[in-house]
């Protein structure tokens, strides 16, 4: 088994044995490796950084370098069982428009986000009056690849919006499960698996 | 460790039967040299064939035996190299219309004079037709890998296209699926500087003890630019002056670059023919994979089954990244497992040929898998 990061656990949890997927900002492939290992997954890869590409190769996973902005174009519709992204959601041009892309390439799709609506990310912002720099968020404003922080709240409405369905959601606070009750303000993390209507 | 040379003959293998060529004719009694490293294993299922570039050869890890220089790619082959010889069985053949051993318009026509310019003109898909000639009368019916660099990655994808079940694995650096414009026009830059020279005598030259040298060194210093990058010779030689101190007011060699380039066109002649040089830019410029597969690239790899890595280079603006990119999405749309990765190396086209260590790590990762 594969150590992975609490948001991918549960993605790799939920992943159904012998898929396809799109890992979209698959870094190092840390997650691809473990759907492959483990779940005998035929698991492909985006990914901006060509020295994580290069590490992905060397794994024997398939990993075009590409940018979720604008690469994801060149995918077939419903050409996967599910698309995955994972922590990269905040940092696209046109988030919204990526989620449609996740949608029309996988049946399904997971992303998970960091969720800026957090109770930490609030206080730091109430008491001292300047963008959060937290244990999650560690990099000040000015040099954060997050371009786009939302909260819980702001993707479920942006799902209802769009009319997407949501499948499953997990929320996360720190490496433990926490409950949907709040999860706005009490959750670090978010990770849902989402389709469309057919 | 110093380079010692490697001792070794090129073998010659006679096909048996007629080449089909592309352009309708087929080709009898053609020769294809080629050189193998490393053992092959029983279930012959380790071999990887290397495809070279324009004026490459089959020395890909041999002294060549004009020049005496290495191999062009000891850096990348060899016993524990990226495409490592302990482990695979590594076949490099000179393309057919070259002049290292294999048929081209130098070698003899059924009259037994050199067939000049009545040589049938030939394509990338009739090289690759020529290596799979070579793996058969080797008995070796599927290639763990096919690579290659610029012409070579061109051979590499047309034999995935066209002898899908031949090849395991694809890695192809620094190529494109088609000819550009601007690909043709420096070709034809070169071949026009060839048939100028009044040596060239309609190609009909070899009796004559003196070729097209002239015409053929221009060729390749025109080319020899394409091959390298404005940030690449900018460092190398700038404005910098060759062994004086003052510009001469004349049309000597002043600068480094002007020396540099015609020594590299004058050592050019002595390894290569000028008619060679003719029908393999020809080739290369004929290249349009789709085209062959009624336009559409992706359909090209339809039979594949293969897995693919592509590799470019952000300073190659021979082919440049779009023209991978645009191999990629058609692999995607094909549904082929693919890998590409654009590296950074200062050195534009000849990059895949270069000092890049990170380049080392993904061919080395790939072919292992």
């Amino acid at each position: 088994m594969h150590a992975l990061r609490p948001d991918l656990a549960v993605i790799a949890a939920n992943v159904a044995p012998g898929s396809s997927l799109l890992d979209v900002g698959c870094g190092d492939g840390t997650l691809m490796q473990a759907l492959r290992d483990d779940k005998g997954c035929d698991a492909r890869g985006m990914e901006l950084d060509p020295a994580n590409v290069g590490k992905c190769v060397a794994k024997g996973l398939s990993v075009i370098q590409g940018d979720a902005d604008k690469d994801l174009a060149f995918y077939p519709d419903q050409s996967v069982d599910y698309a995955i992204l994972s922590q990269t959601l905040q940092t696209t041009m046109r988030p919204d428009k990526v989620l449609q892309d996740l949608l029309r390439i996988g049946r399904k799709a997971f992303v998970s986000f960091p969720n800026f609506g957090h109770w930490r990310v609030r206080l730091s912002l109430f008491w001292n009056g300047r963008m959060p720099v937290t244990r999650l968020l560690p990099v000040p404003w000015y040099e954060t690849p997050n371009i786009h922080h939302l909260t819980i709240n702001d993707f479920r409405a942006l799902l209802k919006e769009r009319g997407i369905t949501v499948e499953g959601r997990w929320y996360l606070s720190g490496d433990t499960k926490c409950s949907a009750a709040a999860a706005n303000f009490r959750a670090e993390h978010a990770v849902y698996l989402l389709s469309r209507k057919p | 460790m110093a380079t010692a040379p490697i001792a070794h003959e090129s073998q010659v293998l006679e096909l048996a039967d007629p080449l089909p060529l592309d352009g309708g004719q087929s080709l009898s009694g053609v020769r294809i040299a080629y050189e193998a490293h490393g053992t092959l294993n029983p279930a012959k299922d380790n071999a990887i064939l290397i495809c070279h570039a324009l004026t490459g050869d089959q020395h890909v890890i041999s002294h060549h035996p004009k020049t005496g220089k290495p191999g062009w790619w000891v850096r990348m082959v060899g016993p524990g190299k990226p495409i490592d010889t302990d482990k695979f069985h590594v076949i490099c053949a000179n393309v057919i219309g070259s002049c290292m051993g294999s048929t081209g318009p130098a070698s003899p026509a059924p009259d037994g004079k050199p067939w000049g310019m009545r040589f049938p003109v030939i394509t990338i898909r009739d090289m690759v037709r020529g290596h799979v000639a070579l793996l058969d009368a080797l008995g070796i019916e599927q290639l763990h890998a096919v690579v290659g660099g610029s012409m070579g990655g061109m051979q590499a994808l047309s034999l995935a296209a066209n002898f899908p079940e031949r090849a395991r694995s694809v890695l192809v650096l620094a190529s494109t699926a088609r000819h550009s414009a601007q690909n043709i026009a420096f070709h034809e830059v070169g071949r026009q500087a060839i048939m100028a020279d009044p040596e060239w005598r309609e190609g009909d030259y070899y009796a004559h003890g003196k070729g097209p040298e002239k015409g053929l060194s221009v060729a390749r210093m025109a080319a020899h630019i394409t091959y390298l990058s404005e940030e690449g010779l900018t460092a190398k030689f700038g404005r910098r002056l060759q062994d004086r101190e003052e510009k001469t007011f004349g049309f000597d060699a002043d600068f480094q670059v002007e020396s540099y380039l015609r020594y590299q066109g004058l050592s050019f002649t002595d390894r290569f023919d000028a008619n060679s040089y003719l029908y393999i830019t020809r080739a290369m410029d004929y290249f349009d994979l789709a085209e062959e597969h009624g336009g559409m690239l992706a359909r090209a790899f339809a039979k594949s089954k293969a897995r693919f890595c592509l590799v470019s280079f952000d300073t190659d603006w021979l082919y440049p990244t779009a023209e991978s990119r645009n191999v990629v999405h058609a692999l995607n749309a094909a549904g082929l497992p693919v890998s590409f990765v654009e590296l950074s190396a200062p050195f534009g086209h000849d990059s895949f040929l270069l000092d890049v260590p990170a380049l080392d790590r993904v061919v080395e990762g790939f072919l292992n898998q």
